[in-house]
């Protein structure tokens, strides 16, 4: 450890400029899972193991959906906003499925019950993922060029700064949309107190399977960027379900902080 | 009621006796097929070599039916495997093996795939005196237990990858200036890995300047290429299964890592010379196997008849993985100890296995008394331009110092 401080310190300060941009694109592409899952926290008080599955799920998307857009001759700088908003709307329509089908039920029970169906549906998208596409690690090569500094001792894919500003883009969205628009009063209103929103009209189960699916398109594009900068596997997601779950406090708080209600409820 | 709680411990205990009597009846040797065991990952972070274990084993025992199969006691018998998916861990693995022996009966075991899933089942064939032919764990931690019917075809994981460090010694005349960065994934078979390299950096004096634990998921090791590019070392080894060496390949390009030597695993199940052509070139890969060996055997021909018999049954391959090749391989061992043992005792089937002394597509065969194969090497191939592997004996063989296409 004291050889790795004096490597960043002393030897190679210039170290520090590559990991911290390292952090900040990996922390970019990590903060849009959590979001999603904070939000489904917060609001319906579901905490969903399946999170790092749709990243991984939005990353098959991408990958079945790169190669034939690549051969039609389409630059990468197109084809990655197509994939995220393909990605996001398929997996929006997943999210509907699975929460009529799976997470309406759950959603009044104990902790442990959406914690076990949460799991449950993991699993299940891990085999389906695998029946589909194998359990070969797979990638994305966007081709797109890699720019040094520091005489090539720091590099930045330019992919990543795409991704960066992707996941910036879509979070300053996804906040003004829940700030501003109708349906993310409703689901604020809805975070902080179910029943008063219910007694003031507003339909929760809609509120409820609108979050739910919003969360699956928000993991869907993360999937995209994952698929783009590092590997995908039909069983990674679990990384993700991880480091949603320890970023997901913080990043509650994105929309707006306890006032809004959305952010992970604590026990 | 108690009569009725009676009843229902009656019946149970006849469900129980009858399920456990119709088990030990099934599969082993039934009518005129074998039926052998084996608990492998086909899910989890092994899937992807579990796969290619499966199709090594699936070929294999194709070939062998189709050629008439296995002759004991005068009588033909076909092969076939009974899989369940270890889904990577080794808890499920034991359960699977013992469920494999004392429910569905099977007395003769194809191993898994990994140390660590070998390093789980090893002990449950061992309390049944189930024989098993294992072709995917490497871990010499396997043969110092005093195993007795554990049988590995391949060579021990120490000797992956310290041929590297025995070519970079050659490049120079001072070979106790080579400096050696090492990232390994925190597993059985990567510290063995890790265990012959540093023997072999020992021998020759060389400073090991980096000597790191790739993160559990093995999806990122910028901080390791960083500090790589800090240090400049000749050598870079890593051994992370398939995992590793896709996020190792994709962050050297990346990265744009420069090392005169880069030595790797699993470079050919995780296809890096398909995947990232520009950085797998010139990447030292070790092989437990080459299709170019003169090697032979009576049931698959030579190795490239094996080779191109495995690639017409799965051509999605263009380069086979030797996980594949040694699979095979023991199912081939397999058959010669039915046929050499002449029987279906479990003991002198197992006798018969440690007695095998054989050439095969797959290399020599002459298991030593701790279950391991003394006859085989293992081999050094380095990636080219074109994504080809070319065998590198000594150092004149290699491109050195490594030209990456990025």
């Amino acid at each position: 450890m004291l050889d790795n401080l004096q490597l960043l310190f002393v030897w190679a300060p210039v170290m520090n400029v590559q990991m911290i941009l390292d952090g900040v694109f990996v922390g970019a592409v990590f903060a849009l899972s959590a979001y999603g899952l904070a939000l489904v926290w917060g609001v319906m008080n579901v905490k969903n193991l399946a999170q790092g599955d749709f990243v991984i799920m939005g990353g098959y998307i991408a990958y079945a959906l790169f190669h034939p857009l690549h051969g039609m001759g389409l630059p990468t700088w197109v084809i990655i906003p197509i994939l995220i908003v393909v990605a996001m709307a398929m997996m929006f329509v997943f999210g509907h499925i699975v929460y009529q089908l799976i997470i309406k039920r759950v959603i009044d029970q104990d902790m442990f019950t959406s914690l076990l169906a949460t799991f449950g549906l993991s699993l299940l998208m891990q085999q389906v993922i695998n029946l589909i596409f194998g359990p070969e690690v797979q990638i994305i090569d966007s081709e797109l060029p890699i720019l040094t500094a520091f005489d090539s001792f720091v590099t930045i894919p330019t992919v990543k700064i795409v991704s960066l500003v992707m996941a910036m883009a879509l979070a300053v969205v996804v906040v003004i949309f829940m700030k501003t628009s109708r349906t993310g009063q409703a689901i604020r209103a809805t975070a902080q107190d179910p029943r008063a929103a219910r007694v003031l009209g507003i339909d929760t189960d809609r509120v409820y399977a609108f979050t739910f699916s919003l969360n699956a398109a928000i993991c869907g594009a993360a999937g995209v960027l994952v698929s783009m900068i590092w590997v995908i596997q039909p069983f990674y997601g679990i990384v993700y379900s991880v480091r949603s779950f320890c970023d997901g406090g913080g990043a509650g708080q994105f929309a707006g902080g306890d006032r809004d209600g959305v952010r992970p409820r604590s026990y | 009621m108690k009569f009725k709680s009676l009843k229902t411990m009656v019946v149970s205990a006849a469900v129980v006796a009858s399920v456990s009597m119709a088990g030990s009846a099934m599969a082993k040797v039934e009518g005129d097929t074998i039926t052998l065991g084996s608990s492998i990952s086909l899910t989890g972070k092994y899937a992807t070599n579990g796969l290619h274990t499966t199709r090594g084993y699936d070929y294999a025992i194709k070939v062998i039916n189709e050629a008439g199969g296995v002759k004991v006691g005068g009588k033909t018998y076909k092969l076939a495997v009974k899989y369940y998916d270890d889904e990577s861990t080794p808890a499920r693995g034991a359960q699977l093996a013992e469920r494999l022996i004392q429910q569905d009966g099977v007395e003769f075991m194809l191993g898994p795939y990994s140390s660590g899933m070998t390093k789980a089942i090893a002990p449950v064939s061992e309390k049944f005196g189930v024989p098993m032919v294992e072709a995917e764990g490497a871990s010499r931690s396997l043969f110092t237990q005093g195993y007795k019917y554990l049988f590995a075809v391949l060579s021990t994981s120490e000797q992956y990858l310290s041929t590297t460090i025995e070519l970079a010694a050659q490049t120079t005349d001072n070979p106790s200036e080579i400096k050696v960065a090492m990232a390994f994934e925190n597993d059985p078979f990567s510290l063995d890995v890790r265990e012959g390299v540093v023997d072999a950096a020992k021998k020759y004096g060389m400073k090991i300047v980096i000597d790191d634990k790739l993160p559990a998921d093995l999806s990122d090791m910028s901080a390791t290429l960083t500090k790589v590019k800090a240090l400049r070392p000749d050598v870079l080894i890593v051994s992370g299964h398939s995992k590793g060496a896709a996020t190792a390949a994709r962050q050297l390009e990346e990265m744009k890592v420069s090392v005169p030597i880069i030595g790797m695993t699993h470079c050919e199940a995780a296809k890096i010379q398909e995947k990232f052509p520009k950085a797998a070139q010139g990447i030292m890969c070790a092989t437990q196997w080459v299709e170019g060996i003169p090697k032979r055997d009576s049931m698959f021909g030579s190795a490239s008849d094996w080779n191109e018999g495995f690639k017409a049954e799965y051509p999605s391959y263009s380069s086979v993985p030797y996980q594949s090749a040694q699979a095979s391989a023991a199912v081939l061992v397999w058959k010669e100890a039915f046929e050499a043992a002449n029987s279906f005792d479990k003991d002198a089937v197992r006798d018969a296995i440690s007695a095998i002394e054989m050439e095969t597509f797959y290399g020599d065969i002459k298991f030593s008394a701790a279950g391991n194969n003394i006859a085989k090497p293992m081999f050094m191939r380095q990636i080219d331009a074109n994504g080809n592997y070319n065998l590198v004996v000594t150092a004149d063989d290699m491109q050195f110092p490594r030209k990456a296409g990025y």
